[in-house]
């Protein structure tokens, strides 16, 4: 057994083998901070929170093999340093406003945010100017609080099968698009039981008319963490 | 238009005194006040030199979003623009009438506020000016220096904020910026648990609310005199009003009222206000005048708030609260009573009204009802009308086909009080400014009536009565020739 298995901050964790890092970290209730990771997706490696020194190299914790005897370090200050500056960079990215939106308390940016201890914005805010399209009957599409974690872009194109949303531009100009001639999430054959009109962890898809129908104090976060909730879920 | 001592002819000669900043809610303020060489006051205004722009930038939201991003307008009286919007997004989504829960839960947040804000405006701002004196030692002109000299009266202020600040967490699940209106009703109920806890102090807080209106009482008669004429103007009065005349915050009708008492309109559908209230708008403040239209812009301005509301209803419909009013109304000898510092006289019969309010309503077991949230058919435009502790609110909406807003406007209640607010500080100005040399406890003479008004100025005021101010008086040239100024910390100085 002991071939099977890594070390993440002193803790030994077993791994079944194809099992990513993260995978393994998973099943052990080890919580490495993460948010365009989803397990019911294949692993995508873009927003680099998950980021740990394997063997003293970084490496993304939800794309990266587990291989016996690695040494991980997760859970160390200057990881958290790191992780937090980054929650900071999507946050001044986007104009992200928690105290009217309708996903606070549900919502994996702002409780990553809480988790990592993050007390301001530190960077100077972008605030981009874009366009809210409420087009659709039963979806609303606001890329003001788009982190571009693709999870709707391959919940459409590997769950949905509707290739409803992708990634254009490049570099800092990179944004979701619609897969639609206008544009507009209207156009789209997206259905508001689609996996990828429920998947967003921020609120730039959310479901119509539902808003603060949760009260303060039942949302998701209210009383836990996002290490709690997420380890609990996947227990 | 100009009325007496709003412009000057001939400014250009005249001294210009300025106190800046008169901080408002969020925002700030000034007051400027132009002297002839025997400081014979020529001209008063007070300028609301901020702008917000919640208007526009709400435009794009999904609409369920306006009642709890718009009430971030305020921190003091959120819930009466939560509230207000809620009301306007009712009507959007085709909730004609509330199911009992949520009617009932949606007043007992808002009676809560009102008693919170009448609590924190009494105790916490005006008592320090009322209890010691307009022109006492500064240094004692704060809620401190009153906790000392009066414990037993802070104490209760303190308590009875606190409760309504209770209320609030309760219903909106935060005691600020919550978010327990939803269109068409409400997201939560009080649990049996959360009724017994606040049932256990209600009584307590109708007696203190019933002490309080007796305090405010001797506090405005013992120097009737005085107090009845101290910034003393008359005008129009309005206010929402129950069909059968009862005072009501949370809806009825538009009523209005002429300066002698005669009715100007009555029991008027609020989604149609635009047809009976114009708004103008002045270059030197960036804050809209309001007037009834059929009047005009002369006759028709207005004042709303405690002093409007309780002048204006037939009835009171709770009994200790109506028996106070009863009593008020007698020193008006069948006439609105129309002095200023009245206001708190008259806030404090609301308050007590708002107590017993909360009493009754935490009796209710509709309360407790699961029955939270009503829909029916959409419509695009919808109009929401509340009586926030300062006064009459205005929300209207419009949204498109996808659910967006596309044009917001909002009358809030100190703008309704504008030029009420800039009459009373003329005639302060006239009575206790002309002629003599500007000092500190003059200065707050003027602090004092626009206190009485507890406009949204009261962000500063919170700050333990140390509302930074400054007068400069300047000569033609615009050299200094005398200042005096209040620091953030309450020091005083003065010299050129």
């Amino acid at each position: 057994m002991s071939d099977n298995t890594i070390n993440i901050d002193g803790q030994t964790v077993p791994f079944l083998p194809g099992q990513t890092i993260m995978e393994a970290a998973m099943a052990a209730e080890v919580y490495i901070p993460h948010l365009c990771h989803n397990p019911e997706f294949t692993p995508h490696g873009s927003c680099k929170l998950c980021t740990v020194s394997v063997n003293g190299r970084s490496a993304a914790a939800c794309t990266m093999p587990a291989a016996a005897g690695q040494q991980i370090l997760n859970n160390t200050e200057e990881l958290n340093a790191n992780r937090r500056a980054l929650v900071q960079m999507l946050f001044v990215e986007g104009n992200h406003f928690c105290p009217f939106c309708e996903k606070s308390g549900n919502c994996q940016l702002q409780a990553l945010g809480y988790y990592l201890g993050m007390m301001d914005p530190h960077y100077n805010h972008f605030y981009p100017a874009r366009a809210v399209d409420g087009s659709h009957p039963d979806v609303l599409l606001d890329l003001n609080r788009c982190i571009m974690c693709e999870l709707c872009v391959r919940a459409s194109r590997d769950v949905d099968g509707k290739n409803v949303f992708g990634l254009t531009g490049r570099g800092i100009h990179t944004h979701i698009t619609v897969n639609s001639p206008s544009g507009r999430l209207g156009d789209t054959n997206l259905a508001v039981s689609d996996k990828a009109a429920e998947v967003c962890p921020v609120g730039a898809i959310i479901k119509k008319r539902h808003g603060f129908a949760v009260p303060i104090g039942e949302r998701l976060y209210d009383h836990k963490t996002i290490r709690e909730v997420q380890t609990e879920a996947h227990k | 238009m100009s009325f007496e001592l709003e412009t000057a002819k001939e400014p250009e000669k005249l001294k210009r005194v300025v106190i800046e900043p008169v901080s408002r809610v969020e925002g700030h303020g000034k007051v400027t006040i132009l002297l002839d060489d025997e400081n014979r006051v020529h001209q008063v205004r007070l300028h609301i030199v901020e702008f917000r722009g919640f208007e526009r930038f709400i435009q794009g939201r999904p609409y369920w979003e306006a009642p709890v991003m718009v009430q971030r307008l305020c921190g003091i009286c959120p819930v009466s623009h939560h509230l207000a919007a809620a009301k306007a997004i009712d009507v959007l989504v085709g909730a004609k009438h509330l199911t009992p829960a949520a009617e009932k839960l949606r007043r007992l947040m808002h009676y809560g506020q009102i008693l919170q804000s009448h609590a924190l405006h009494f105790f916490h701002l005006a008592s320090p000016d009322l209890l010691f004196g307009f022109d006492s030692d500064i240094a004692k002109r704060n809620i401190v220096a009153v906790a000392a000299a009066y414990p037993e009266i802070a104490k209760q202020g303190v308590l009875l904020r606190k409760f309504g600040q209770e209320v609030i967490r309760l219903t909106a699940g935060k005691r600020v910026h919550g978010t327990g209106a939803i269109p068409g009703g409400m997201n939560k109920n009080l649990s049996k648990e959360e009724r017994a806890e606040l049932l256990k102090d209600i009584y307590h807080m109708v007696a203190w609310s019933r002490d309080a209106v007796h305090l405010a009482k001797k506090l405005y008669v013992e120097d009737l005199e005085r107090n009845s004429q101290f910034g003393y103007f008359r005008s129009s009065t309005m206010g929402l009003i129950r069909a059968d005349g009862a005072l009501d915050l949370y809806h009825g009708g538009l009523r209005a009222k002429d300066a002698m008492g005669q009715p100007i309109f009555d029991h008027v559908d609020y989604s149609g206000y635009n047809d009976v209230i114009n708004e103008e708008v002045k270059s030197w403040s960036y804050m809209k005048f309001p007037f009834f239209t059929a009047k005009g812009t002369e006759e028709g301005w207005y004042k709303v708030g405690p002093l409007a509301r309780v002048n204006n209803c037939d009835f009171i419909p709770t009994p200790l609260a109506e028996a106070e009013r009863h009593d008020f109304v007698a020193y008006g000898s069948g006439f609105p009573i129309h002095s200023p510092l009245a206001y708190h006289w008259a806030r404090m019969i609301e308050m007590l009204h708002a107590a017993e309010v909360i009493k009754d309503l935490l009796h209710d077991d509709d309360i407790s009802g699961s029955d939270l949230v009503t829909q029916g058919e959409r419509a695009l435009e919808g109009v929401g009308v509340i009586e926030a502790p300062r006064g009459t609110l205005f929300h209207h909406y419009r949204v498109d086909e996808n659910d967006q807003i596309t044009m917001a406007n909002l009358i809030v209640s100190t703008t309704s009080n504008n030029h009420a607010m800039n009459e009373a500080v003329r005639q302060v100005a006239k009575q206790y400014l002309d002629g003599h040399t500007v000092t500190e406890p003059l200065l707050n003479h003027i602090e004092v009536v626009i206190r009485a008004f507890d406009p949204c100025l009261s962000c500063a005021t919170h700050a333990l009565g140390k509302m930074p101010l400054m007068v400069e008086i300047l000569d033609a040239e615009g050299g200094a020739l005398d200042r005096v100024y209040k620091d953030g910390s309450g020091d005083v100085g003065c010299g050129a």
